[in-house]
């Protein structure tokens, strides 16, 4: 009931939270970023197997060739975002933490821009294999921020009818404008990903969303659309999290994914547009993914901006370029609310990454105060969970370490850690903090027993 | 070579940004919230008024100090909880109550309302109406003996009963009432009068507070006011007083219909006595209350409906106290049987527990 009225009356979901947009960078066109000393590609930037390197040190590669490759069906291959030679191929930190193995690449002086590798392919004569096969050469994975490899996604079990795919350009994360860039910018990839897409699935009609904070995009996107097109696009409520998968999915076509399911399983299958842009970028030119659009923002930087980076682009070189005031000390992977903290500043930009986010302390726009307050079940966090948990009540179990009543009651598992009840906390509880220590401890348990 | 550019870097955990009022800056308009009735209370009944809020108020922030000290626990009172305790416990009193009875009735409330179980956030029961049910059953007269509004005396000197010695029996007020004010004023409540001798008050009267009552429930316009700054500024959840209003206007609009002659009308049901100050800032108290949607309501209709209950069929004129307090009592089992039907799931049956077990 009051889905229905939320999405006659909004374009919009019930619950959520409309944090300030920040969008400072969103009229900055996409600049290209110059080659760093040294690139350094992860083999596990995605989910699923890390990919095998098929070079050595000393090997001379050039700009998009593969320097990995998948494997198997969950994986997919890296391809050089550089004309250099491999310096070696070594343990490096990532976001996360851990060292994992990473290829480094080391431009040559004065390495060009353009793209020497790949050959023009006519893809409308491959049959359904053919093409998934061609979208894993590409090595492209979900650019929102999931890094799921897209042919996998692509590749629904047989049986599935899709009548819908929707292409994700809500962005809803603050500060964020590098799909809203791209939408203006490559409308015309955009929609030729999408029209892949829709070969390949058999879906009818396909439905562009964006937030109505992207008025410009909107327009720019409707004007490359024919009449009579079955891509659509559709301005929805300005509101986090409008840009997860669930959410909108239920805001454009008012069904829910079941519980642990996924999307296909309601005739739906949702892409970021940045995925889909390099896909209609990328597979007529067979090429590989080798660069993506960053917004680089936050009081810290002095030239913000949506930024063309080469992969492997350490962080500390980004920051470099763009200036980056020395108070500044939160450095944040992806969006403010789900994004992660920055461990060492020779991480460096992988495919899952949209923006980096430098916090400066003055702002304290991140403050949490040091102890939380009890809490005062003022219900807010229930009128804030996008998938209508009950937070409060998972705070308290998980305080009393019952974190096993938290699945089976309290559907822990259901909750994808989008931070909007930590968000809207008057006693500022860590409740999603929380939660992910809870689903970890669920997860070792699971496994040990 | 380039110099490397150098950062000590600090790690946190999403979300990186937080944007809420504190428990405190809640706690502090709520305060704001009740100023305005505390001044027309002040202004209604005099010196007497006044002193019983300052009593209330000082009681319940000592006792809460103290029971912090004797736990070993960092002071809680900047978080403004027990001064809404102070306030509302003298709004529900009468203007006259002795003062050390009073002063009992805000320890009571922090003590047993509130720092037994655990302070602010884990108390079962609203702490103000834990103080004055206990001052209920200790005096009943006091409790009970009402002053008329707007003495011409009452800036000048104290009600004789407000300056009781501890200990010692309240001095009945009527004769310092009869030299002050009119005479043959029985001391009678809006609803003492309906219940017990029939009579009326008229619905002006009731909405500017232009009777006699508790200190600072007369007047239900300037209460709904309050009320709609807190909820316009989102410390209030609106759904309770809607849900108990309309559901008690629903139920004795029956019984008004049944039996005109007997039972008042749903209008005066609305208007009189702590119908207003209940609803809005007693049953609202966060702590005490469901927050699940469907919780929220059958919480509030309970509450409608026991209200009119006990006003009609009770030994008691006012009924929103108790009302409130069983509704509080309730209210883990109502929020333990409608929880939320997430997203992507099957909506659950009501006795959802049980079902589980079967399987």
């Amino acid at each position: 009931m009051a889905g229905l009225i939320h999405r006659a009356w909004r374009n919009s979901f019930p619950h959520g939270i409309h944090p300030p947009g920040n969008k400072f960078t969103n009229r900055l066109p996409i600049k290209r970023l110059p080659f760093a000393d040294e690139l350094i590609i992860p083999l596990s930037q995605h989910i699923g197997a890390p990919a095998e390197p098929i070079v050595h040190r000393g090997q001379e590669v050039v700009r998009g060739e593969p320097i990995a490759k998948a494997s198997g069906f969950v994986s997919v291959p890296m391809h050089s975002p550089v004309t250099g030679v491999i310096a070696g191929i070594e343990l490096t930190p990532t976001a996360k933490g851990p060292k994992t193995k990473s290829i480094i690449v080391r431009p040559h002086p004065g390495a060009g821009q353009k793209v020497l590798y790949g050959a023009p392919q006519d893809y409308s004569r491959l049959d359904r294999n053919e093409l998934i096969t061609a979208v894993q050469d590409t090595g492209i994975v979900g650019l929102g921020g999931a890094a799921f490899p897209l042919h996998v996604k692509l590749a629904t079990p047989p049986g599935t009818i899709i009548d819908t795919v929707i292409a994700n350009g809500c962005e809803c994360e603050p500060f964020l404008t590098a799909d809203h860039r791209l939408m203006i910018e490559h409308a015309d990839e955009i929609i030729s990903g999408i029209q892949l897409v829709m070969k390949l699935s058999g879906a009818k009609q396909a439905i562009i969303g964006l937030e109505n904070n992207k008025g410009d995009a909107f327009h720019a996107i409707k004007m490359r659309l024919p009449d009579k097109s079955p891509i659509s696009a559709r301005l929805l409520e300005t509101k986090y999290p409008q840009g997860s998968e669930k959410m909108l999915i239920t805001t454009l076509t008012g069904r829910e994914v079941p519980s642990g399911g996924f999307p296909y399983q309601v005739g739906v299958i949702v892409h970021n547009v940045a995925t889909l842009a390099q896909l209609g970028t990328l597979m007529p030119l067979r090429r590989g993914l080798i660069e993506r659009v960053v917004t680089v923002t936050g009081p810290g930087v002095k030239k913000p901006g949506n930024y063309l980076t080469p992969l492997g682009t350490p962080i500390r070189q980004l920051l470099d370029y763009v200036g980056f005031s020395g108070t500044a000390n939160h450095l944040i992977l992806g969006g403010p609310m789900m994004g992660s903290s920055v461990a060492s500043l020779d991480v460096p930009v992988t495919k899952a990454v949209g923006g980096i986010i430098v916090l400066a302390e003055e702002r304290k726009i991140d403050e949490h105060p040091k102890n939380a307050d009890p809490c005062i079940k003022c219900g807010r966090c229930l009128q804030a969970c996008p998938l209508k948990l009950n937070p409060s009540q998972l705070g308290l179990l998980a305080a009393k370490r019952q974190y096993q009543a938290m699945e089976e009651e309290f559907h822990l598992n259901d909750c994808f850690e989008c931070g909007c009840c930590s968000y809207v906390c008057p006693s500022s509880i860590p409740l999603v903090q929380y939660f992910r220590i809870a689903k970890a401890i669920n997860r070792e348990q699971l496994i040990t027993a | 070579m380039k110099k490397r550019l150098n950062a000590r870097v600090e790690i946190r955990t999403s979300p990186h940004i937080h944007y809420a009022p504190s428990v405190s800056q809640i706690m502090r308009n709520v305060v704001y919230a009740l100023v305005p009735i505390s001044l027309f209370g002040i202004y209604q009944f005099g010196l007497s008024a006044l002193a019983l809020i300052v009593v209330t108020t000082a009681s319940c922030l000592a006792t809460e100090h103290l029971f912090m000290r004797v736990s070993d626990r960092a002071s809680s009172l900047h978080d403004f909880s027990a001064v809404i305790t102070g306030l509302l416990l003298a709004l529900t009193l009468p203007p006259g109550f002795p003062l050390w009875m009073a002063a009992v009735a805000g320890f009571i409330a922090i003590a047993l309302g509130k720092v037994i179980f655990g302070g602010l956030g884990y108390n079962i029961l609203n702490p103000a109406l834990v103080g004055r049910a206990f001052v209920q059953a200790a005096f009943p007269v006091a409790i009970t003996t009402w002053t008329p509004a707007f003495i011409p005396g009452r800036f000048s000197e104290f009600v004789p009963s407000t300056l009781t010695l501890p200990f010692l029996k309240p001095i009945s007020p009527a004769e310092w009432i009869n030299a002050n004010a009119i005479d043959g004023f029985t001391g009678a409540t809006p609803l003492a009068l309906q219940k017990f001798e029939q009579i009326q008050t008229s619905t002006i009267d009731l909405l500017m507070g232009m009777t006699s009552g508790s200190a600072g429930e007369s007047s239900a316009l300037l209460i709904m006011a309050c009320g709609l700054y807190l909820a316009f500024r989102k410390m209030l959840d609106w759904r309770i007083p809607v849900g108990i209003l309309l559901s008690s206007a629903l139920f004795s609009a029956l019984f008004y219909l049944i039996n005109p002659d007997l039972y008042p009308p749903p209008l005066f049901t609305l208007l009189s006595g702590g119908m207003m100050l209940g609803a809005i800032f007693m049953a609202t108290d966060m702590v005490a209350s469901p927050l699940t949607p469907l919780g929220v309501w059958s919480y509030a209709i309970l509450i409608g409906v026991l209200t009119v209950t006990i006003r009609f069929f009770g030994g008691l004129p006012e009924g929103i106290m108790y009302a409130i307090l069983l509704g509080n009592a309730a209210s883990p089992l109502i929020a333990s049987l409608t929880q939320p039907r997430a997203y992507g799931k099957e909506r659950r049956s009501l006795f959802n527990r049980r079902q589980k077990e079967e399987s």
